[in-house]
C-alpha cells in the first residue's frame, strides 16, 4: 500500500516539472494525489478538506527553489503543514507537584488501555519511580487478572476492586492508599466503553471527578477509521482529555486517525504503542507520523540528509563506475559507509519510497551492515576487485578473519552480484547520467 | 431488524444534513452533486476511496431510481460471490471446528463466547479451546465465557504452544463426541509474518486430524477500524484461508463500511456482526440492514 501511494505521488509530480512559481493548476493536480493518500490513510473526510485548503493557500505562488523540483517543493509544504498540525513539540506527561501523579486512561473496547497502562508503568519503574496500577475495568472478564499479571511482571503494585465495588470507589481507595505508600505514579485503567453508551460515559465522568487526574489520556487504536473524530470529541466533551495514545502502530496501518484527532481536539498525541511487549512504547514524533500518513517516505529529509552527508565527489565517482559496471566490493564498502553517515539504516530505508520493493535478502539492518563491512575488510585488495577468485578456502579464511560464517560470506557475495545486476538494469534505463535516486523527482 | 438503531442515534450531526442532501442529489439527477455527496457519505462510512468510486460510477450514468440502484449495487457487492448462498450456520462435522483469528482486541474471545452460547442453546455440545496462550489472563477470560455459555473449555498454561493446545483440544473434542470446537487465538497484527506463520501452524496441526479441519476460519474485524481492514483480510486470508468475516462493535457509531472495500478485493462473506458485550449480542449478518445503516 505504501508503495502504491508513493508511486502515484511520483507520477503526479512528474507533471510538475516546470520552474518558477507554483501555479494553481499544478498545485491542484498535485494535491489530488495527496488527498487520495490522506483518505486512504483514514484521515477524516472533513479534516482532509480543511487541510488541503490550507496547504493550497500556502503553496500557490511560492517560488520553487532552484535545487529541487516543484513536486518536491509541494511535498515539502504538505509535509511541513502536516508536522505542524500534528503538533510540533514533544508533549510529555505532566507530573504533579505533589506526588503521586494520577493518570487516567479511557477509550473504546479493545483499544489497548490495559497494555498501555503496563507500558507506561514500566517506563517509570525503569526510572526508579514507584508505580501503582488500578484495575478499574470491572466488566470485561479477567480484565483485572490481566492487569495484575502485568503488574507482577513489571514490579508495580496494584489495587483491585472488591466484589461489587464500582470503579470510582476503587480509584478513590487506590489513590489514597498510593499517597500513603509514597507512590510516585498512579495509573487508573478503565473498562472499554463506546462513546454513545450513556451509562458508561457517566461512569467515567464519576471516575474522573473522583480521581482528579493530572493527566487524562484517551487510548485510540492506530487503525481507527473515520469514526475517530466522533470518539475523540465525545470523550473530550465528557472528561477533559489532555492527550492521546496511538496503539498498534507496529502494524501496517497508516494512522490517519492521528491527524483527525489532533485536528478536531487540538490535544497532543503523547505516546505510540509499537508492540505487545511492555517495552514497546515510544514518544510521538510528528515528523515520522507525517511521513507515515503520506505513505511516501521522508522525501524531504532524504534530500536534505543526502545533501549534507554524501561526499559529492565520491558519489559522482561511484555513479561513474556503476555506469561502466566496474562496481567492486571496495565500492560496495564505500557506499555502505556513506549510508552509515546518513543515519541508522532502517531510517534511511524508510525514507526511500519503494525501498520495501527491494529484494528480500537485501533488506539489511545495521547489524548486518557491520558484519558486511567486517567481511569486506577481511579480503585482500585483489579479492575485492576480482571477487571471482574467491574459492572455498579463501572464503573460509575471510569468515574466520571477520568473525562470521562462510554462509554469511556467501550471502554477501550473492547480494553483491544481485546489486551489480540491478545496477546493470538501472544503468540501462536511466541513460547516461546514471542518476541513482530519481524516483521522487 | 433494529440492531443498527444505536448506530444512527449516536451519529455526528454533520452526517444527518449530508444524508438529506444525498437524497436530494439522488432525486435531482444531477451527476456532479450526486458524485460529491455520495462520495462524502461513503468515505465517512469508511468505505474508502476506491470502493466508493466504483459504487458511484456504477450508478451515476444509469437510468432508474437512483436510491434503489445505489442500494442494489451495495447489496450486490455484499451478497455476490461466496456470499450468494444464504449462510446456514450448519455444523458439518463431528466435531465441527471453527477457528477465530484477528488483530489484538478485535473481539475474538468475546465472539468465541457468544458463538459457544448460540450453539449450546441449540443443545449442541460445545468445547472452547484457549489458543491465546500469549496475552495476560486471556485464558482466564475465555474460561469466564465458557462458564457463562455453560460449555467446556480446554486450556494449557500461559506461554505454551498454541498449536499444541489446538491439537489436543481437537483430540479431546473427537474423543468426547463434541458437536463443535471453537478455537480462540491470540491477537496479532497481520504484517508480523512470524506470528502469521504461527497461525498457519495451528491450521496445519488441526489438519493432522483430517483434511476437513477447521471447517470454518473467521477473521474477526473491529468495525471501528478503517482501510487497514483490507490489509487484514488479505494477509490473514493468505496465511490461513479464511471462510468469512465477523464484524464486531457495530453497536457504536462506526459504520463498518470498510467491509465493502474488503469485499471488492477479497471474496469473503460476512457471517455475523457483534452488537454489544452481552452473550446474545451476536447477529447473523443482514446485508439490507447494513446498507440501510450505512446510507442513513
Ligand atoms: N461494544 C462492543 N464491544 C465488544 C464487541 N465485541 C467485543 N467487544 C469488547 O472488545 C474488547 C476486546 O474483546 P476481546 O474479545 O477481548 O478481543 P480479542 O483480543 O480479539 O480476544 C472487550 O472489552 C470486549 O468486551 C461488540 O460487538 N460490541
Ligand atoms: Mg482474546
Amino acid at each position: 500500500m505504501f508503495e502504491e501511494i508513493s508511486s502515484k505521488l511520483d507520477a503526479a509530480f512528474k507533471k510538475l516539472r516546470g520552474r518558477g512559481k507554483l501555479n494553481e493548476k499544478d498545485v491542484t493536480a498535485g494535491l489530488r494525489e495527496i488527498r487520495l493518500a490522506l483518505l486512504e490513510a483514514d484521515v477524516h473526510f472533513k479534516v482532509v478538506k480543511e487541510f488541503l485548503a490550507n496547504v493550497k493557500e500556502r503553496a500557490v505562488g511560492q517560488e520553487v527553489l532552484d535545487s529541487i523540483s516543484p513536486g518536491q517543493q509541494l511535498v515539502k509544504i504538505v509535509n511541513d503543514e502536516l508536522v505542524k498540525l500534528l503538533g510540533g513539540q514533544r508533549a510529555p506527561i505532566r507530573l504533579a507537584s505533589q506526588p503521586p501523579t494520577v493518570v487516567l486512561l479511557a477509550g473504546l473496547q479493545g483499544s489497548g488501555k490495559t497494555t498501555f497502562a503496563a507500558k507506561l508503568a514500566q517506563r517509570y519503574i525503569k526510572r526508579d519511580k514507584r508505580v501503582h496500577l488500578v484495575a478499574g475495568d470491572i466488566y470485561r472478564p479477567a480484565a483485572a487478572d490481566q492487569l495484575e499479571q502485568l503488574a507482577k511482571q513489571i514490579g508495580a503494585s496494584i489495587t483491585r476492586g472488591e466484589e461489587g465495588e464500582l470503579p470510582d470507589s476503587i480509584a478513590a481507595r487506590a489513590i489514597k492508599k498510593a499517597a500513603g505508600d509514597l507512590q510516585d505514579l498512579v495509573i487508573v485503567d478503565t473498562a472499554g466503553r463506546l462513546h454513545v453508551d450513556e451509562d458508561l460515559m457517566k461512569e467515567i465522568e464519576r471516575v474522573h471527578a473522583v480521581a482528579k487526574p493530572d493527566e487524562t489520556l484517551l487510548v485510540v487504536d492506530g487503525m481507527t477509521g473515520q469514526d475517530a473524530v466522533n470518539v475523540a470529541t465525545s470523550f473530550q466533551e465528557r472528561i477533559a482529555i489532555d492527550g492521546f495514545v496511538l496503539t498498534k502502530m507496529d502494524g501496517d496501518a497508516r494512522g490517519g486517525a492521528a491527524l483527525s484527532i489532533r485536528h478536531v481536539t487540538g490535544k497532543p498525541i503523547k505516546f505510540v504503542g509499537t508492540g505487545e511487549g511492555v517495552d514497546a512504547l515510544e514518544d510521538f514524533h510528528p515528523d515520522r507520523m507525517a511521513n507515515r500518513i503520506l505513505g511516501m517516505g521522508d522525501v524531504v529529509g532524504l534530500v536534505e540528509k543526502a545533501a549534507q552527508s554524501v561526499d559529492m565527489e565520491k558519489a559522482a565517482h561511484l555513479a561513474d563506475r556503476m555506469r561502466r559496471q566496474q562496481f567492486t566490493l571496495d565500492d560496495f564498502a564505500d557506499q555502505l559507509s556513506q549510508l552509515k553517515k546518513m543515519g541508522p539504516l532502517d531510517q534511511i530505508m524508510g525514507m526511500i519510497p519503494g525501498a520495501a520493493k527491494m529484494p528480500k535478502g537485501m533488506k539489511v539492518d545495521d547489524k548486518a551492515m557491520g558484519r558486511t563491512e567486517a567481511i569486506i575488510s577481511s579480503m585482500t585488495p585483489l579479492e575485492r576487485s576480482e571477487p571471482v577468485i574467491l574459492n572455498g578456502s579463501r572464503r573460509k579464511r575471510i569468515a574466520r578473519g571477520s568473525g562470521t560464517s562462510v554462509q554469511e560470506v556467501n550471502q554477501l557475495l550473492k547480494q553483491f552480484d544481485m546489486i551489480k545486476k540491478m545496477m546493470k538494469k538501472m544503468g540501462g534505463k536511466r541513460g547516461k547520467k546514471g542518476r541513482m535516486t530519481p524516483r521522487f523527482q | 431488524m433494529s440492531f443498527f438503531k444505536n448506530l444512527r442515534a449516536g451519529l455526528a450531526k454533520t452526517r444527518d444534513g449530508l444524508v438529506s442532501s444525498l437524497k436530494k442529489a439522488v432525486q435531482k439527477d444531477n451527476n456532479e452533486d450526486l458524485r460529491e455527496t455520495l462520495e462524502e457519505v461513503l468515505i465517512m462510512g469508511d468505505v474508502g476511496v476506491h470502493a466508493a468510486d466504483r459504487i458511484i460510477e456504477s450508478i451515476a450514468g444509469r437510468e432508474g431510481d437512483r436510491w434503489e440502484l445505489l442500494q442494489q449495487e451495495m447489496l450486490a457487492i455484499l451478497g455476490g460471490g461466496n456470499g450468494a448462498e444464504p449462510y446456514t450456520a450448519e455444523l458439518r462435522g463431528k466435531p465441527h471446528v471453527i477457528l477465530l483469528v484477528g488483530t489484538n482486541g478485535s473481539g475474538k474471545t468475546t465472539t468465541a463466547g457468544k458463538l459457544a452460547a448460540k450453539y449450546a442453546a441449540q443443545g449442541k455440545r460445545v468445547i472452547l479451546a484457549a489458543g491465546d496462550t500469549y496475552r495476560a489472563a486471556a485464558i482466564e477470560q475465555l474460561a469466564v465465557w465458557a462458564k457463562r455459555a455453560d460449555v467446556e473449555v480446554i486450556s494449557q498454561e500461559r506461554g505454551s504452544d498454541a498449536a499444541s493446545v489446538a491439537y489436543d483440544a481437537l483430540t479431546a473434542a473427537i474423543a468426547r463426541g463434541a458437536d463443535l470446537l471453537i478455537v480462540d487465538t491470540a491477537g496479532r497484527l497481520q504484517n508480523r509474518s512470524n506470528l502469521m506463520e504461527e497461525l498457519a501452524k495451528i491450521r496445519r496441526v488441526l489438519k493432522k486430524h483430517g483434511e476437513e479441519y477447521p471447517h470454518e476460519t473467521f477473521l474477526v474485524l473491529d468495525a471501528t477500524i478503517g482501510q487497514n481492514a483490507l490489509s487484514q483480510a488479505k494477509l490473514f486470508h493468505e496465511a490461513v484461508a479464511l471462510d468469512g468475516l465477523i464484524v464486531t462493535k457495530l453497536d457504536g457509531t462506526a459504520k463498518g463500511g470498510m467491509i465493502l472495500a474488503v469485499r471488492q478485493e477479497v471474496d469473503l462473506p460476512v457471517r455475523y456482526v457483534g452488537v454489544g458485550e452481552g452473550i446474545d449480542d451476536l447477529m447473523p449478518f443482514a446485508p439490507e440492514d447494513f446498507v440501510k445503516a450505512l446510507l442513513d
